[in-house]
């Protein structure tokens, strides 16, 4: 085989078919709330850790339903509870994440 | 007096023994496993502070106030209060006098555990001395005593709101046998010693009903087989105890020294945790007193219910029960046996494993820090408050008019204070942003640090090292600056119920100054329950899975209790409290700093 | 049936056109109005979507059609009494009425921006809600809009779609007004740029896209999909607004001369009160529960009582107006046995 030098990249789209969807399941169980984010942003708009880890729920959430990892943003989570405060589906937040690190506990 | 038989022995006596020696045995047993599960500094702290005279002192007067003569219950409800005193003071004072009877009339028993207990059925009387009569007297006192508790302790099984109490727990099925053999030990008792009280002598009580017993049992074959049935249910309840909710009896004995010896919960099970849970009496005063049990399906979330399910080990219900709570510490507040219910609940949270540790060392704070630079007055308003804008501009209003210096340090970013991490149990993380915000602050140069929120002033004040810094709650502050004559408030013609939150009263202490500041700056009123007993608002962050919508019942509740004071207002001073109740609330709501703002006038510098 | 009296409570574009129509089938409409004015909240407003009508010249032109119609303004309805046929009514001016129908035209209530407390609304100096924005167009009075803003900031779903509001449902015509108002304001004040903060735009209706485009194309209005959380104010009084990009995913800030709440619509407090006098029910949103929401719309679930107009949910003006129609037509049947 000739090598051109370069190999071809893999599509970098997520396919909504073959997401691995086992970690939001999961946190569906703990908390039912997860399923009502309209992703409007309130969260992360308030949140105290945004400036300065880009932390957001919302983020947190979408990426969980397209099954991609969130353990990295979630260290910097302060739990100070304006998410909760401000979201207009009253989901609970704070809830949410601990029961999100205790699923990330369990995977280890 | 004289002995009746030469050994000295019945068999009869044997179902108490079987029971005193095992109950004896497992307190010592339970003694050492709890010193050893202590860690070391805390096991020599509390073996000093038993030979430290002041401590020992005060030892053995709480003992006596709390276990035999249940102050606290008193000043909760006298009938409760009566009817625990008598059973367990008069109980003790019959065995004190059975043992003074014992020393007094045949010293040489006074090895025999049974012989103090059992001293009528052993001696004849065979001449009536003036102290024979009084002892007589005072132990037919005390048992009628007791049995006076007796009879209240099953009335309140079925009318439990004569004692003040709307809730009781539903007790489990050997607490049921405990209780059972409990009423019965006292009626045979009576019943024994009227039986043979024509040989061995009495008093008002037994006399009496010896001679009725007499007209129409002529002889004396009822005599062993009642001591029989007494000294079996002496036993049953002894063999129980343990394993009910009895067993805050020895328990509290050793929760008491292990308090006035400054332990703490350490852990989430052992040691003084252990005690604690051991010392509920499961008598449910805090079922009433949870602002959860407003909803039926929260009643078994009471600190009670987790006493008992971590006697249990019921690993599933602890967890529930301890993430529920709100920790608004209203439970420790009426606990007459001091059961820390928030503490032990943030230690259960604590031994939780997360895969996730938050990090917060590698955040540059320096920017912070120089914002925070300019003067000597910071204030901290916290994260809540930014969702609450009428506080922080209430409070830079006050401030300004008062003249002083002062810096808002988190007004553009702040930092949390720790404390929502600190009740989720995650300790190490929120020392984490404890150690951050010293930084700040420290690096300020500012020596007072002013916060409006309780939420932040608990764990500034518990946790937080500032040397050079005063750390002062705003309603302290301004409580100073109107005395100093720096503002000038006077009297608007509205009324206030002042709502304590729970942080503030309860978990700091705080309850006058913020009275005084309304007082001074409009009318006061009080709720039915107010300080050590205000309701909680609901929307704490003490609860990590109370969702919004659970949480409506509660806050209505609380509301409630506030519109009875018939104020025309609700003042508070929590951003918490005043966001939750603002959702709900027909009448305004206003946060201490709005209400002094709306009285204070700038006083002029000459 | 013997009454040709028709009680209308409420006096605003329902009310004015249900009794125009019932007026014009013979019968004798009765408005109820709790207020000094006819035409409701349309009276405050200045111009309306689509056509940008005067709000005032259509007020004016649908009372022109109300002579011979009784109106009692600053009157409100005390008590109703079904009777076997129709219904008994005291007024709170002491009149008494026997009527065949009732027409519950109540309206909506503007939600009470400062219950969000966190946008400062009655906090902040420059904070105003939609409602106080026409105001302004129509009178030119008011000391929060500044001389010459650079950045005016409008806020969606301000007590809309928000459970902590305690309303969770779309108020359906804010993101048209928003639109509306922003290139008004534009066209005010050209050098200004105007931002709109949306969590989702729901622009339903014929002619609304064009606006959207327009507000786009011609006046470069931004849009920011994010819902704002956090306000503060700087020393200057001016207010921040934080927000998520959550397009971009990441956070925002913009300081703003001026910021306006998109306050939403909730039923009328006293609407429940009027109806469980005669018995009607209210539904899970709040407001007031047709017996079904696609055929009978007007109906209520007891007889001889029909609603028109934003009562039983969130409406634009023409919607009403076409309700009130259908509701005369309704009432009409109803009277001469065709219900």
């Amino acid at each position: 085989m000739v090598d051109f030098g370069f190999g071809l990249s893999k599509s970098s789209a997520v396919r909504l078919d073959q997401v691995d969807l086992s970690l939001y399941r999961k946190l569906e169980v703990l908390e039912p709330g997860v399923r009502t984010c309209m992703s409007c942003g309130s969260c992360s708009a308030t949140c105290t850790a945004g400036p300065w880890s880009g932390m957001s729920v919302r983020k947190v959430i979408l990426n969980l339903q397209r099954g991609k990892d969130v353990s990295a943003m979630m260290q910097n989570c302060m739990l100070c509870g304006k998410c909760s405060m401000v979201c207009p589906r009253g989901i609970n937040t704070r809830h949410l994440i601990l029961s999100l690190c205790r699923i990330y506990g369990e995977r280890k | 007096m004289k002995e009746r038989f030469a050994t000295g022995f019945d068999p009869f006596v044997l179902p108490f023994l079987v029971g005193m020696i095992f109950v004896l045995g497992y307190c010592l047993y339970g003694i050492f496993r709890i010193l050893f599960q202590l860690p070391r500094q805390d096991r020599r702290k509390f073996l000093l502070s038993l030979i430290t005279p002041s401590t020992a002192i005060k030892n053995i007067w709480d003992i006596f106030a709390n276990c035999l003569l249940h102050i606290k219950l008193w000043k909760r409800n006298k009938m409760l209060g009566f009817m625990h005193s008598s059973i367990a003071f008069g109980w003790f004072m019959i065995i004190l006098l059975g043992h003074i009877e014992v020393m007094v009339y045949c010293p040489e028993r006074v090895r025999l555990l049974y012989y103090p207990i059992f001293f009528n059925y052993f001696v004849a009387e065979n001449e009536s001395t003036i102290g024979g009569a009084v002892l007589f007297f005072l132990m037919d006192f005390f048992l009628l005593l007791i049995l006076t508790g007796i009879a209240l302790a099953m009335v309140k099984r079925v009318r439990s709101r004569i004692f003040g109490m709307r809730r009781t727990t539903r007790p489990s099925a050997l607490d049921r046998v405990g209780l059972y053999s409990l009423w019965a030990i006292f009626p045979l008792r009576l019943l024994a010693e009227s039986f043979t009280a024509h040989i061995s002598g009495g008093s008002f009580l037994t006399i009496p009903a010896n001679w009725v017993f007499r007209q129409f049992l002529g002889n004396d074959l009822n005599m062993l087989p009642t001591w029989w049935a007494y000294s079996i249910a002496l036993g049953v309840f002894m063999v129980v105890l343990p394993f009910t909710r009895y067993m805050h009896i020895p328990a509290e004995m050793m929760l008491i020294p292990m308090r006035n010896a400054g332990l703490k919960i350490r852990h989430p099970r052992r040691g003084f945790a252990k005690v604690e849970v051991l010392s509920c009496p499961g008598c449910g005063v805090c079922i009433d007193a949870c602002p959860m049990s407003v909803q039926k399906k929260n009643i078994k979330d009471c600190t009670v219910y987790l006493n008992r399910q971590i006697r249990r080990g019921n690993e599933k219900r602890i967890e529930e029960i301890s993430d529920k709570c709100l920790l608004c510490g209203k439970c420790e507040a009426v606990c007459q046996v001091g059961v820390e219910g928030p503490k032990l609940r943030i230690a259960q949270r604590s031994a939780r494993r997360y895969g996730i540790t938050p990090d917060f060392s590698g955040m540059d704070v320096s920017g912070m820090t120089a914002s925070a630079k300019g003067s000597k007055v910071l204030y901290f308003a916290g994260c809540m408050t930014k969702l609450t804008p009428s506080i922080g501009k209430a409070v830079c209003s006050l401030l300004d008019k008062a003249g002083v210096d002062y810096t808002w340090m988190d007004r553009e970013e702040g930092l949390c204070c720790g404390r929502p991490l600190m009740t989720a149990g995650r300790i190490d993380a929120a020392l984490g942003l404890v150690k951050k915000n010293e930084e700040i602050i420290l690096g300020s140069g500012a020596d007072t640090l002013v916060l409006s929120c309780p939420i932040c002033y608990k764990i500034f004040s518990e946790r937080y090292s500032l040397p050079g810094v005063r750390v002062v709650n705003y309603a302290d502050y301004f409580s100073e600056l109107v005395e100093q004559g720096r503002l000038n408030v006077s009297k608007s013609d509205i009324c206030y119920v002042y709502h304590d939150p729970c942080e503030l009263g309860r978990g700091c202490g705080i309850y006058e100054s913020p009275r005084r500041l309304i007082g001074q700056a409009a009318g006061i009123a009080e709720a039915p329950a107010c300080r050590e007993e205000s309701i909680c608002c609901g929307g704490s962050l003490g609860s990590l899975t109370l969702d919004f919508s659970q949480r409506e019942a509660m806050t209505r509740k609380a509301l409630d209790n506030l519109y009875a004071s018939r104020a025309d207002a609700v003042a508070t001073a929590c951003p918490l409290c005043l966001a939750t109740f603002s959702r709900y609330s027909e009448r305004p709501v206003r946060d201490l700093a709005q209400v002094l703002d709306a009285s204070a006038e700038r006083v002029e510098v000459k | 049936m013997d009454s040709r009296i028709i009680l209308i409570i409420g006096g605003g574009v329902a009310g004015m056109e249900a009794a125009r129509q019932l007026f014009l089938l013979g019968y004798q409409p009765v408005i109820v109005e709790k207020s000094d004015h006819l035409g409701g909240h349309v009276a405050g407003w200045h111009k309306l979507f689509p056509d940008m009508m005067s709000a005032s010249s259509l007020i004016e032109t649908m009372a022109g059609g109300l002579d011979g119609v009784t109106v009692y303004l600053k009157t409100t309805v005390a008590t109703m009494n079904r009777l076997t046929s129709g219904f008994s009514v005291v007024l709170s001016n002491g009149t008494t009425l026997l009527c065949g129908a009732i027409l519950m035209a109540s309206g909506f209530r503007l939600f009470d921006a400062s219950r969000k407390e966190e946008y400062g609304y009655g906090v902040y100096d420059h904070v105003i809600t939609n409602s106080d924005l026409e105001h302004w167009f129509n009178t030119g009075e008011d000391d929060r809009i500044p001389e010459n803003p650079s950045h005016i900031a409008f806020v969606h779903c301000v007590g809309s779609r928000d459970l902590k509001a305690g309303n969770p449902q779309c108020s359906k015509v804010c993101c048209m007004t928003a639109i509306k108002q922003a290139i008004e304001m534009k066209e005010k004040f050209p050098g200004s740029e105007v931002w709109c903060f949306y969590m989702d735009l729901r622009l339903f209706g014929k002619k609304y896209e064009d606006f959207y485009i327009n507000a786009q194309r011609d006046h470069g209005v931004h849009f920011v999909r994010g819902r704002v959380s956090e306000v503060s104010e700087d020393i200057d009084g001016k207010v921040i607004l934080k927000a998520e990009d959550t397009l971009a995913g990441h956070q925002v800030k913009l300081k703003a001369d001026l910021l306006v709440l998109m306050a939403g619509m909730l039923c009328n407090e006293e609407t429940p009160v009027l109806a469980s006098m005669v018995r009607a029910d209210v539904d899970s949103d709040g407001f007031m529960r047709s017996r079904d929401n696609i055929y009978r719309i007007n109906e209520s679930s007891r007889p001889g009582v029909f609603f028109a107009g934003a009562c039983t949910g969130t409406k634009t003006v023409p919607e009403t107006v076409a309700e009130a129609r259908a509701a005369a037509l309704d009432i009409h049947n109803y009277l001469v046995g065709n219900g």
